[in-house]
């Protein structure tokens, strides 16, 4: 019954854990499937999130959903920016130029943020009363609620975005076959920059629910959330959307259920143990299909 | 019946290979004008680049007046030309109905949309029974159908056609070059690029004969299916 009850209690732990990876995961996961660039940028985009976040907080005096809005406004526009300026004049460049364009791009915001915000951590105020809430014998504090709360409404409008609008079809067409997606008066420009405003979105989102969370940022703070978003996108099959929600609460709970069982120092380790089975036994990921041609 | 798309002179480059060599053809309204030639000969580059898909660097394409050389594809679409692309290129992921949708994606009149939406079921019934269905599970014919009506959804004046008989059984390619000439009937004018000569002469009103990026022969598509020349390479003997 012991292990069981801490078996239950660590799955909410990870589930929480879970839905930062998997906010983050969808902005990999998009940018992806509309360009085929790892973003390597994206975790420190969530590192400007939780900046702008706590500024709002701290200087604005703002409460936390306003500053989340806030936070996920202003790093959509600067995802834009990240877009047209560093990765649409290549285009038509060979991928590997992207590719090591977006880890130049991601030096530059660490060390940028250490030279505007110091590269000392910060203590990310306290926004919600540390409550903790009692379900049957388990234990769920208030910032897990919050997360959690927060991921799903914003999974459920990025569900709407991506379902019902004609943006949302317009991406879905480009991130299928951009040359035909431009033959039915698709903007394909208009839409990348689209998808990375909404994948910048997400990444502020985490970046603020983190602080919350753990109560510390640093300029530094991307890289690791950063690749483990990596890994779940890649668990969950890269390009697909539910395929990211699910990798990263799977990375969440296979965290949380380590960390509990065997050591904490061993989390990390789990977390890319996963990604390089993925990729030796089903390299297209848990809902990668092969896609196959009808002729 | 005036002069609808005029090429002139336009050259085309894939990097370094030049892939079109000063190319010049008019389609007039209300016309079938069919592209052929072998494989490579650069047919459906000269429709790619008709579209916006690619750039010439020299020379001139007019639609109506004009000039549309160098502009984007989603751009092209808007003056009236539609592409259905060589080997469909439907969203399979998608249902049918969403593709047809998005192929109306550059308009606004919702009433149009719809009224086209049931003329594109008039003309493939097939179309509306799968409608809700992933277009990735449609047959090859069904696939070249949901193309053709995706494509006809931008209410096109000009409609550019690349291999539509590609893949298919000879049965479904009578099927849809009837329905080529079925949309033309109704008003649309057609560039049709076909590997098939046979077929396309055969529903044509004139042709130009294409060879490695050149136009070699032109004229009455009854008279080039007749010539001696065009019988021995394209419609084996």
């Amino acid at each position: 019954m012991d292990f069981l009850h801490q078996f239950v209690q660590q799955l909410i732990n990870g589930v929480s854990l879970g839905s930062i990876y998997a906010l983050i995961a969808l902005g990999y996961t998009m940018i992806y499937g509309i360009i085929k660039l790892i973003n390597f940028a994206h975790g420190d985009i969530y590192m400007v999130g939780a900046y702008i976040g706590f500024f709002a907080i701290t200087r604005a005096g703002l409460s936390i959903v306003p500053a989340l809005l806030i936070s996920m406004v202003v790093t959509g526009i600067l995802g834009m920016i990240v877009e047209r300026l560093a990765y649409k004049p290549l285009r038509h460049a060979p991928r590997i130029s992207v590719l090591i364009t977006a880890i130049g791009v991601s030096f530059f915001l660490e060390y940028a943020s250490m030279y505007f915000v110091s590269p000392t951590p910060r203590t990310f105020p306290e926004v919600i009363p540390s409550v903790a809430f009692n379900v049957g014998p388990f234990i769920v504090n208030g910032q897990q609620m919050l997360i959690m709360g927060i991921t799903l409404v914003l999974m459920l409008i990025l569900t709407y975005i991506v379902q019902k609008t004609k943006l949302g079809k317009a991406m879905r067409a480009a991130s299928f076959d951009v040359e035909t997606a431009q033959l039915m008066g698709i903007n394909a420009d208009r839409v990348i920059s689209f998808t990375f405003c909404i994948g910048s979105a997400l990444a502020a989102a985490a970046g603020v629910l983190v602080g919350v969370y753990y109560n510390s940022i640093d300029p530094l703070m991307g890289i690791m959330p950063g690749l483990k978003a990596f890994v779940a996108a890649v668990l969950g099959g890269i390009g697909i959307l539910p395929g990211a929600v699910a990798g990263g609460i799977i990375l969440g709970v296979i965290e949380a259920l380590v960390s509990g069982f065997i050591s904490s120092t061993f989390r990390d380790a789990a977390a890319f143990a996963i990604l390089i089975l993925v990729l030796l036994f089903k390299p297209s990921g848990i809902f990668g299909k092969n896609t196959r041609e009808k002729v | 019946m005036g002069t609808m798309l005029t090429i002139n002179d336009i050259n085309v480059f894939y990097g370094a290979i030049h892939a079109i060599k000063g190319v010049s053809l008019e389609v007039n309204e209300g016309e079938i004008v069919t592209l052929i030639g072998a494989n490579g000969a650069g047919k459906s580059t000269i429709l790619r680049t008709i579209s916006g898909l690619l750039k010439p660097k020299t020379g001139s394409i007019q639609f109506e007046g004009q000039e549309i050389a160098g502009m984007p594809a989603h751009e092209i679409v808007k003056t009236g030309i539609s592409q259905v692309p060589e080997g469909r290129r439907i969203f399979a992921e998608m249902s049918v109905l969403e593709n047809l949708e998005l192929g109306a994606f550059t308009r606004k009149d919702k009433d149009g949309i719809k009224a086209d939406m049931e003329l594109v079921f008039e003309r493939f019934p097939r179309l509306k029974e799968r409608i809700g269905q992933l277009a990735g599970t449609l047959s090859g014919g069904e696939q070249q159908m949901l193309a053709m009506g995706r494509a006809l959804m931008s209410r096109p004046r000009l409609l550019l056609l690349d291999e539509p008989s590609m893949g298919l059984a000879p049965l479904l390619i009578k099927e849809i070059f009837t329905i080529i000439q079925d949309i033309n009937k109704t008003g649309t004018t057609v560039l049709l690029v076909e590997q098939n000569a046979n077929m396309a002469l055969s529903i044509a009103h004139r042709a130009y004969v294409l060879e490695t990026g050149r136009i070699t022969l032109s004229g009455d598509a009854k008279e080039l299916a007749a010539s001696d020349e065009v019988r021995k390479a394209y419609l084996g003997g």
